[in-house]
């Protein structure tokens, strides 16, 4: 059953891969040609549609990280726990791409590279709070890795609403920056807005299944290498 | 002898004894912090305004930086003559054991604050303009909380390489919140404004984080 799902997937992946690259592209279209420009921040403000939908894949694969730990934490199932190690590499990726993206759009705007502003700390903790995972992920010498790992991404995830809260009480004083400020979005901007975080989220799809096919094959042949010494001492662990 | 509890007390008196026998946590606890608040005031030189503004941060700092020695021996004790692997088979239940160890380190870093308090007063001149009772609320709640996730994650790093680095980085990121909440409640307190908002804060995380560790810490110690 699974090796005909995994016969089916393989076939399927050259296929989704040139679907998004096709999406990609006519978001990338959209994005600098379609969309209308704005009217105070200019041609500048069209890195909006790569900053914003690379934050919600990456929020959305912390999700999947959260949920995967869990499910890994009360069934001890491996193909959860390789799902919540892909969904935690490939949320960084696209959370450092946030990171670099946003002051390359508040340079201009705002005239700063960074504030201490509530969304940006935010998704800066989340961002350190995630590259600690991958810190224990790669260090952990023990074979019972993805227990010690799901544990810190359950708390790593509890954390979060703490961030959140924490440092909005701590900036309110403070006068809130542009966007989010309850302005509305030009419908048009918004529907671009949402083909580009489409073809994002299937790029992220993408790239989580085939590190998820890679992270697959290094176990097996592991497991393969450590059957084959355990049958035959003498050739030694690899 | 109630098995839970039993265990949990005998375990501390131990910690507490070996402590006792060898000071050898507090010790260097205490050296550091104090090398921490002479290092900050030669490279601050605060007037006694100033210092109220950044007090909460720089005590802080120095706490969270001392406990760090003390959590990362929490464990490394019963790593020598497998005690832990001792511990792991027989039938005790693991959490005793994590709230002897939280316990133990939360007594350690109160004793350090104590007596490091005095001094930051005497060196950065510092006088409350909140009721300073409310410090030592913000004291407990904020050590419980670095003291709770440091012996959670200081067990977890055992199972690492270089696990002296990896203590740190772990739990440094987890408690920015609870670190962002101590910090900004000592300041409010110190300059005469409220805290209260940090102060739920802290004991809502504090509830929540303690509960979580006790609920994992089964996996963590069996994790071998």
């Amino acid at each position: 059953m699974s090796q005909c799902f995994n016969d089916k997937m393989k076939r399927a992946f050259p296929i989704l891969g040139v679907l998004t690259a096709v999406f990609l592209s006519f978001a990338l279209y959209e994005a600098l040609v379609a969309a209308p420009t704005e009217q105070t921040m200019g041609d500048v403000q069209r890195i909006f549609y790569y900053h914003v939908p690379s934050a919600w894949t990456a929020f959305i694969l912390f999700f999947v990280n959260f949920g995967a730990s869990v499910y890994y934490l009360v069934k001890r199932c491996s193909t959860a726990d390789i799902v919540a190690l892909v969904s935690a590499e490939v949320g960084v990726v696209f959370c450092t791409v946030v990171l670099i993206t946003g002051p390359i759009w508040a340079r201009p705007v705002w005239g700063i590279w960074w504030t201490w502003d509530m969304r940006l700390t935010s998704t800066l903790v989340l961002w350190l709070i995630y590259v600690s995972y991958l810190f224990l992920r790669r260090f952990s010498s023990s074979g019972e890795t993805p227990a010690l790992a799901a544990a810190l991404a359950v708390l790593g995830a509890l954390c979060v609403p703490f961030v959140y809260f924490s440092i909005w009480f701590f900036r309110t004083q403070h006068p809130q920056p542009v966007m989010g400020g309850g302005g509305a979005i030009d419908p048009r901007m918004l529907h671009v807005l949402l083909i580009n975080w489409l073809a994002f989220s299937c790029f992220a799809f993408l790239v989580c299944w085939s590190r998820y096919r890679l992270e697959k094959l290094q176990r097996d042949v592991d497991q393969a290498h450590a059957l084959e010494s355990l049958m035959d001492p003498r050739r030694g662990s690899r | 002898m109630s098995a839970p509890t039993g265990i949990t007390r005998v375990t501390l008196l131990k910690d507490l004894r070996l402590e006792w026998r060898s000071k050898d946590a507090i010790n260097s606890m205490l050296f550091f912090s104090l090398l921490v608040v002479v290092v900050f005031s030669f490279s601050f030189d605060p007037s006694a305004e100033e210092s109220r503004q950044i007090a909460g941060g720089l005590i802080w700092v120095a706490f969270l930086f001392a406990a760090v020695v003390a959590l990362n021996q929490t464990w490394a004790r019963e790593i020598r003559n497998q005690v832990l692997d001792a511990y792991r088979v027989s039938p005790a239940p693991a959490n005793s054991l994590f709230i002897a160890k939280t316990l133990g380190n939360f007594i350690f870093v109160s004793v350090l604050e104590a007596l490091m308090t005095p001094l930051f007063i005497v060196f950065y001149r510092l006088r409350s303009l909140g009721p300073a009772w409310q410090l030592l609320l913000v004291a407990v709640l904020g050590t419980w909380a670095l003291v709770v996730n440091g012996t959670f994650f200081a067990a977890m790093s055992l199972r690492t390489r270089s696990r002296e680095i990896m203590l740190p980085l772990l739990l440094f990121p987890i408690s920015i919140p609870a670190l962002l909440a101590m910090v900004q409640a000592t300041t409010a307190i110190l300059s005469g404004e409220g805290a209260r908002f940090w102060i739920v804060l802290l004991v809502t995380y504090d509830v929540v984080f303690t509960t979580v560790c006790l609920l994992l810490f089964e996996t963590i110690l069996n994790a071998e």
